[in-house]
């Protein structure tokens, strides 16, 4: 049943599996979709999908294998302001319906496509124009028993058309990004490990009953250490000009970061376009505020993860040339490449994060820096899709 | 299905055709429903309107950072049975006495189908919904300590919310039914605020409607104003006496439905420093 709708989902990226799909059709079997589209779409969509993130999938999906199933005359601006204004509604005694009336849809969607073809102008309280509070079929407030209702109160939106709105465009996951979804995604950077520090609350039952029994049977409580995170982050952030027009992307994940109050440690340092033998303190980038390199990967050891921040976009001989960097201070004896690669290799968890989004990374100016970078750290775009990547792959080692 | 088990929203609570439509399939399915949405969009008095619908019992557990699957079942209380033997008191042999059931376990064994709202799910462990899985699905557990199995007699009704802290594991959501509460067009917030203040004058409502959309809808907000803030404001507009054609022009006391200066000074930038006092709560009268 609905076999193509299962693989339409599939492809739009809504992975549902075969327990779901069953759920449905079990839902099916039990009437729950009130044998109506509209009861299917919402029923499918509350049994298959899982995240309002996947709604504009969904609906995607739904449109492609549903659309035509109802599809109304086209109903202009014009026609709708026909019906602007209104009769009251019309109220017919139950005895005046002439319940046998024969009609059908087809027939009736044909007439409407004529009519709206030949009326020009407002009816209303008639029986055969579009119009408000007649007897024609088509129009609203009136009484027809197979009418079409145009405009005013509807009490069921058509599944088609609910999907057609596509109201949840806003909540995929690939578009749009807040603090708050960030910080979601560093929070699943969790390793939890039995910490040296933090308070004994935690009964041990085998060494309690152990003490007690060395204990003559007195009894004895022995209390241990609750699990706790064990996390140890290093951010360093490009904030070099071509960095401008992510400001605001980055931001986010800097807020994000320091939000999140699991981490044991979370350390920030930024950099001007590559890093060289020293990183800075802030993002203003000034010498006298400034970390040396080697300094800093001996404060913060292997069992720091290592998210890098920017655009990886630069003149190639800034990554490359020894004395390449932009800063007319810097003394890189040294490319900057060999300096990536070098953090690269002292950190067992590394990413970079980057706010260019993966499409264009090919087509940019940057191309060749970030081809290059891209081969020394697993580069990933600073989207919600791209840093959950990066966190599955901070978690296990390169 | 049974027709007396049919939720169809309650007079205290307005809940989208949509929103009812989910209830009523997890609660003919026997699948928990998970239930995400802003906050302030009602995800946790939907339990209670279902429970005063249904004339059901509401059981809620309350989900903590340091709650744990077991606490839900039962707890053992080891300490206090050690100092029972120590002192010799009550009848160690009997562990049952020890048992205490949790609020999933209290569900189980309740002598009428009951709800189970699990609250915040997401507050707690990562791994804490796996770890509910079992009890979720099959709807009984073990207690290794008497070696007894408590089933439940009627499947409760499994309402769960969450607030999107934590993503929730796919084993977990494949079993859940999901709806998304979307935040309450113009509409449904006139209906909301009527349940709420069904004394208020309409005009008042109305404008202050449109005003709070007009906030809301401020591109690059940081905290858009909720439904809970919206209420309050409506009811400070009413005790101030504010002209109700003055609140969309004037848009008095922001500090209601604003709570962050990056979003006050938005404000004033977007609708001019005249017309808005950014002292927070404060009306030039």
């Amino acid at each position: 049943m609905f076999v193509n709708f299962y693989y339409a989902l599939r492809a739009e990226g809504v992975n549902i599996t075969i327990v779901e799909w069953l759920t449905l059709m079990e839902a099916l079997k039990l009437g729950l979709a009130n044998n109506s589209l509209t009861g299917f779409y919402y029923l499918s969509r509350s049994v298959l999908v899982k995240s309002e993130s996947r709604y504009d999938a969904f609906d995607r999906a739904f449109l492609r294998c549903f659309e035509g199933i109802e599809t109304p005359p086209e109903i202009t601006e014009e026609v709708l302001n026909w019906l602007e204004n209104a009769l009251p509604p019309l109220k017919m005694a139950d005895s005046e319906k002439n319940p046998g009336y024969d009609w059908s849809l087809e027939e009736l969607r044909k007439k409407l496509e004529e009519r709206l073809l030949e009326q020009t102008e407002q009816h209303h309280g008639g029986s055969y124009w579009i119009g408000t509070g007649g007897t024609s079929p088509f129009g609203h407030s009136g009484y027809h028993p197979a009418g079409v209702r145009i405009g005013g109160e509807s009490v069921n939106r058509s599944a088609v058309k609910v999907a057609a709105q596509r109201a949840y465009r806003d909540f995929r996951a690939d578009e749009t990004l807040s603090t708050r979804q960030f910080e979601l995604a560093l929070r699943k950077l969790r390793l939890l490990s039995t910490a040296v520090d933090g308070d004994k609350d935690q009964l041990d039952i085998d060494a309690t009953v152990d003490a007690t029994g060395k204990n003559a049977g007195m009894l004895e409580l022995v209390w241990t250490r609750g699990r706790k995170n064990n996390v140890k982050l290093l951010i360093l952030m490009d904030s070099g000009g071509s960095m401008n027009p992510y400001q605001r992307l980055c931001s986010l994940l800097f807020n994000a970061a320091n939000k999140s109050t699991h981490f044991r440690d979370l350390q920030f340092y930024y950099f001007h376009n590559c890093v060289y033998e020293y990183v800075f303190n802030d993002p203003f980038c000034l010498r006298r505020n400034s970390t040396g390199t080697y300094e800093l990967l001996g404060r913060f050891g292997p069992d720091y993860r290592l998210i890098v921040v920017g655009d990886a976009s630069m003149g190639p001989g800034e990554l490359l040339m020894p004395y390449g960097a932009l800063d007319w201070w810097a003394e890189n004896e040294e490319p900057g490449l060999v300096w990536m690669q070098r953090l690269a290799g002292h950190f067992e968890h590394c990413v970079w994060l980057n706010p260019i989004p993966q499409q264009y990374w090919e087509a940019v100016e940057g191309a060749r820096t970030i081809a290059l970078l891209k081969d020394v750290f697993p580069m990933y775009e600073l989207t919600l899709d791209g840093l959950n990547a990066a966190i599955k792959k901070l978690m296990v080692k390169k | 299905m049974e027709r007396n088990n049919h939720y169809q929203g309650s007079s205290k609570y307005i809940a989208s055709s949509e929103l009812i439509n989910a209830v009523n399939v997890a609660a003919a399915l026997n699948r928990p429903l998970l239930i995400k949405g802003e906050p302030g969009t009602g995800k946790t008095m939907l339990a209670q309107s279902i429970a005063d619908d249904l004339k059901m019992n509401l059981i809620i557990w309350n989900i903590k950072s340091t709650t744990k699957a077991q606490d839900g079942l039962y707890v053992y209380d080891t300490v206090q049975r050690l100092y029972d033997s120590q002192f010799g008191e009550g009848n160690v042999r009997d562990i049952k006495k020890y048992i205490k059931l949790g609020k999933l376990g209290e569900a189980f064994v309740s002598e009428e189908r009951a709800i189970l709202l699990i609250d915040e799910i997401d507050k707690a462990d990562i791994e804490f919904p796996n770890d509910l899985l079992w009890e979720l699905d099959q709807m009984n557990f073990y207690i290794p300590e008497t070696g007894e199995t408590i089933i439940a007699r009627h499947r409760p009704i499994v309402i769960i919310t969450s607030n999107a802290e934590k993503e929730l594991p796919d084993a977990f959501l494949r079993r859940c039914i999901f709806h998304y509460i979307a935040f309450p067009d113009e509409t449904m917030m006139a209906k909301i605020i009527k349940v709420h203040y069904p004394d208020l004058d309409s005009k008042l409502i109305q404008y202050a409607i449109n005003g709070f959309y007009k906030i809301r809808n401020l591109p690059g907000l940081q905290k858009k104003p909720s439904t809970s803030e919206l209420l309050d404001w409506v009811r400070a507009l009413a005790i101030c006496g504010i002209e109700p054609g003055l609140i969309e022009k004037e848009l008095p006391l922001p500090g209601i439905l604003l709570k962050k200066d990056n979003d006050m000074a938005l404000l004033k930038r977007k609708y001019g420093g005249s017309a808005i006092n950014t002292h927070a709560g404060h009306w030039r009268g």
